[in-house]
């Protein structure tokens, strides 16, 4: 090291200079926000549960069952899904559908969200277009592994995440689940 | 008889208060400087009816936590010392700032109060020695965990801080020699003097290089980064392993009271202390010959509103350093210490003695 370098004291003081550049400057832009004046904020800080950055339309959330014009799902219970689920959190019940036409329907469709890795491949496998997952929920969670546990009905309730990936359906709150 | 007693009483109580509430709002000041220098906003989520107040409940908050969580002593640890010891830590930080005028002596009904928790006339060597023994707490506390990384962490805190203190004790004998005195409010009344007719005499004026050793040499006393290496709370295992709850929050509070004990000393030794420029006690007096009068409580409460500011501002700088600088190394602390401080602490001590000689002769 120079004699120089080994008191520290230039490089000290230029980063303190950086350092306090940055709190001056951040400073004057929160005042002038404060002031009601445009321009950017002090801080890239996005407040969270308050504000949210927009979401990829790509980005995969939590499933739903997508309905047919009766309401009823769209799933003709293949077990595709069940099958290629690499973390075997699906789990179907088939059933008779009463439309002769259609072959099968889910009797049970319960998917263990504490399981799932959220891989998409369900959604890749299913040839119905049955599951997407295009909800744009990310914030459900449980006290407990049984509360993890989304059955037919409730995935069958959601509807598609409207534009910037915003949720249009509340969060489904499963029935044993207590608080 | 009962004025002296409430007198005293409201001196002691007001330096307390001043370092208490300023110790406790070092956390939100750490929090909130950190995060505007980082680009972020910081703390501010702790709210009391919906108000948030920029984040000021969470030190609030922060104490009720400490308070609430479950206070854990280790089997092997020493019961008396293990709870002795932050109590040590705090109780030494806290008295030290005693002795540090915060203003001139106020005239009130015909008496003299000097605006200072006590009147000592070593008041220099008393800061320094409350300091010194807060090492004990840290060494109690690293020895009486049964953790050998706490004891190690223990000794690690106690080599520092003796080097340290060293080099923050040679480092004000300079100033001891320019002003002549020990006590500390001899110390600021000298700094009121003007150097050349124009500028005040602070410290920093009259002793540069003894500013930076004794600036440096402080921050190493707080144990703050960047001189963490005894607690190292993240990473390297600090003599503060085994606390938890309040014990702990005690220690933190340790180190946030004396970066307010060494804010206080830089300001009294070297920032004029509560001394205003050009401020007398009749009013302002300019070197140009202007003169304005100020009734004497104007003048007493401008000298306490100096003071607590330039503390204020010094404990910004002192958190600016913390969130600027990266941790040194053990033995690049230890070298800075012995090898850097100390011996630039006796070379100023003999600048400072030619350069006495030469102008007073």
């Amino acid at each position: 090291m120079r004699l120089g370098q080994r008191f520290y004291l230039r490089e000290v003081l230029s980063g303190l200079g950086l350092t306090a550049a940055h709190f001056f400057g951040n400073m004057g832009r929160h005042l002038a926000r404060a002031l009601g004046r445009p321009g950017p904020g002090g801080a890239v800080t996005i407040q969270y549960p308050e504000e949210r950055r927009p979401y990829s339309p790509r980005l995969r959330s939590l499933h739903r069952l997508v309905r047919r014009e009766d309401g009823s799902p769209r799933c003709v219970a293949c077990m595709m899904c069940e099958t290629v689920c690499p973390a075997h959190c699906i789990y179907i019940v088939a059933d008779e559908h009463p439309n002769p036409e259609i072959e099968k329907v889910p009797a049970r469709f319960d998917i263990d969200l504490g399981k799932c890795v959220f891989c998409g491949y369900c959604v890749e496998a299913c040839p119905e277009d049955a599951i997407r997952m295009d909800t744009g929920i990310l914030e459900f969670s449980s006290y407990s592994r049984g509360g993890m546990i989304y059955t037919k009905e409730m995935l069958l309730a959601l509807e598609p995440a409207g534009p910037g990936g915003v949720p249009t359906s509340p969060v489904p709150i499963p029935a044993d689940r207590t608080v | 008889m009962m004025a002296d007693l409430g007198i005293a009483f409201g001196r002691v109580a007001f330096v307390m208060l001043f370092v208490l509430n300023l110790g406790g709002l070092l956390t939100w000041v750490e929090r909130k400087q950190s995060a505007i220098m980082q680009d972020r906003i910081g703390a501010n989520r702790a709210s009391i009816l919906g108000f948030r107040f920029f984040g000021l409940f969470h030190p609030l908050a922060d104490a009720i936590k400490m308070l609430t969580k479950e206070d854990f002593r280790p089997a092997r640890a020493d019961r008396f010392l293990f709870t002795l010891a932050p109590f040590v830590s705090v109780f030494f930080a806290l008295v030290a700032f005693a002795s540090i005028p915060f203003g001139d002596t106020l005239r009130i009904a015909g008496r003299a109060i000097p605006l200072q928790a006590v009147t000592l006339n070593v008041g220099v060597l008393y800061v320094f020695a409350m300091l010194s023994l807060g090492v004990y707490g840290v060494m109690m506390a690293g020895w009486a965990s049964g953790n050998n990384y706490a004891l190690i962490g223990g000794q690690r805190a106690a080599a520092l801080m003796i080097s340290a203190e060293i080099a923050i004790g040679a480092s004000i004998i300079g100033v001891v020699m320019v002003y002549g005195s020990l006590n500390l409010m001899d110390i600021v009344r000298g700094q009121g003097q003007l150097l050349w007719g124009v500028l005040p005499k602070w410290g920093i004026l009259t002793q540069p290089l003894a500013f930076i050793l004794f600036l440096t040499a402080g921050i190493a006393a707080t144990k703050r980064i960047p001189f963490d290496m005894p607690e190292g709370e993240s990473e390297i295992i600090g003599y503060f392993v085994e606390y938890s709850g309040m014990k702990f929050g005690m220690f933190a509070m340790a180190d946030f009271l004396e970066t307010v004990v060494i804010a206080g000393m830089t300001t009294s030794l070297f920032l004029g202390g509560w001394q205003v420029p050009y401020l007398e006690a009749s009013g302002f007096v300019f070197p140009w010959g202007a003169a304005v009068a100020l009734p004497h409580g104007v003048v007493a409460l401008l000298q306490v509103g100096a003071f607590v500011i330039k503390v204020c501002a010094m404990i910004f700088f002192l958190m600016l350093i913390r969130w600027t600088l990266p941790r040194f190394r053990y033995d690049q602390a230890m070298r800075l210490g012995w090898l850097g401080l100390f011996p630039l602490s006796i070379l100023n001590v003999v600048l400072t003695g030619l350069a006495l000689l030469a102008t007073r002769g």
